[in-house]
């Protein structure tokens, strides 16, 4: 008998170097793919596993993205942690987990997100970034207009 | 002291923070009227990208009663309406004066000036955004005519799109003020708001509240925010402050307007003795005098 554990590992097939993104919120494994800017014309291997089970979220399901050949950047791990705070990253090399560590929320992203108030000096012509401070329970408020995104904050990201 | 090079938002301020702008002003009362050369030889900018009356005008004297000057720039002719960014406006603006005063329309803007101005920015209204010194004045007038502590107030008119209101109600809740917002259906506080407040009442109905607070803030309802001719004119009349509706309210209400008024306050009302808010315009000076002398280092 094959237990559960395994079953679940099977799903998606092993990488040799790469990344892997667990425990993403369910529901959001589309939107991690458009953070790390993967299209439909990618040339690089994606596994996507959506809906899972999964003990550790509260939802009881999670979805996972595999990328193989590419180290995600702190950068890339900071946008992850804003749609997926329980989200794990795992670098792989060579089938092995190199690293592993759990997504972080800073306290000030700057051009990751863009301003949905259209009248703010953050989308003008002006030279200046996006930047948001990060509160509590995943809400940002923008640091030039003081205006708040507390939901939907994929629909913002640049 | 206050570690304030620039006047942003409220937010940036303690309770501390503004009990010192408060005390600071108080001293400058005296010299609203007779001036003193706290500020001698110092140049304020006023760059104003939004018609403004009283607040331009209120800077302008404020820094003239500190014995210094001012330059103005206004878009209309400027190098703005040849594509100049507020940015570079910014950067050559610093080279000329101590300090900035920006109004404009963007929200935001003046938090962008003064990352990358090395002089003093002070925000003069930044589009539906912020307007801190009348937000200070405002509690000046409350502090002066009223008082703070214990507070019971009611916030009248278009509580919805008045940036004068979200400023104020902010810093009423750092002094613990009851606070109670009455605006018709559609014009009400952002619930965002109303969340952060922590003694809150909101109502659509004037005549249940007006007998129970201390002040009474009125604010404009702008006809454009209705689509209904008659709807505006239903809510207008029923919001307005005149000498029936004042019957048997306490003997020390105040009643306050941002101004301009429009029709929301009979001019009656002037006569009486609730009626403050030109009392409250004229303390946009002192109040705006210690906000530049604490800016520019100058003597308090």
């Amino acid at each position: 008998m094959m237990s559960d554990k395994k079953k679940e590992e099977l799903r998606v097939r092993s990488i040799r170097n790469g990344s892997v993104i667990d425990h993403i919120t369910a529901g959001n494994a589309l939107n991690v793919l458009k953070i790390l800017d993967i299209t439909g014309v990618t040339t690089a291997i994606v596994s996507v596993a959506m809906n899972v089970p999964s003990e550790r979220l509260s939802s009881g399901r999670k979805d996972i993205v595999k990328i193989e050949d590419r180290e995600l950047i702190p950068e890339e791990v900071d946008k992850i942690a804003l749609i997926a705070p329980q989200a794990t990253i795992n670098i792989i090399r060579d089938y092995e987990v190199a690293k592993k560590s759990l997504v972080e929320l800073p306290r000030i992203i700057s051009r990751i997100v863009r301003c949905p108030n259209l009248n703010c000096i953050s989308n003008s012509n002006e030279p200046v970034y996006s930047k948001f401070r990060v509160m509590d329970s995943v809400a940002l408020r923008c640091s030039y207009c003081e205006g708040i995104i507390d939901k939907d904050i994929a629909a913002y990201l640049i | 002291m206050l570690k304030k090079k620039h006047i942003v938002s409220m937010r940036d301020f303690t309770r501390k923070d503004v009990d010192f702008i408060l005390n600071c002003a108080e001293k400058m009362l005296p010299y609203a009227t007779i001036g003193t050369p706290a500020l001698q030889s110092k140049i304020l900018a006023l760059l104003f990208f939004e018609p403004s009356t009283r607040t331009q005008l209120s800077f302008d004297s404020a820094m003239k009663r500190l014995g210094g000057s001012t330059l103005s720039l206004s878009s209309e002719g400027s190098s703005i309406l040849k594509g100049e960014t507020l940015t570079d406006t910014i950067k050559v603006v610093e080279g000329y004066t101590d300090a900035i005063v920006l109004r404009h329309p963007r929200e935001g803007a003046a938090r962008m000036a003064s990352e990358i101005s090395s002089v003093p920015v002070i925000n003069g209204g930044d589009g539906a955004g912020h307007h801190p010194t009348q937000t200070l004045l405002d509690l000046y007038t409350i502090r002066k005519e009223s008082h703070l502590n214990n507070l019971d107030i009611a916030l009248l008119g278009d509580l919805k799109y008045g940036r004068t209101v979200h400023s104020l109600t902010y810093a009423l809740n750092m002094f613990k003020a009851n606070i109670t917002l009455v605006a018709p259906e559609g014009l009400q506080m952002p619930k965002h708001i109303i969340d952060t407040l922590d003694s809150v009442t909101v109502t659509d109905k004037l005549d249940n509240v007006i007998r129970d607070v201390d002040v009474l803030y009125v604010t404009r309802i702008q006809k454009e925010r209705f689509p209904d001719p008659n709807e505006y004119l239903r809510v207008a009349k029923s919001y307005r402050i005149s000498l029936p509706i004042l019957q048997g309210v306490r003997d020390n209400l105040i009643i306050m307007h941002p101004l301009p008024r429009v029709d929301e306050i009979a001019t009656e009302v002037d006569q009486t003795k609730h009626a403050k808010y030109f009392q409250q315009a004229f303390y946009g000076i002192p109040v705006r005098m210690a906000l530049l002398t604490i800016v520019m280092d100058g003597a308090l």
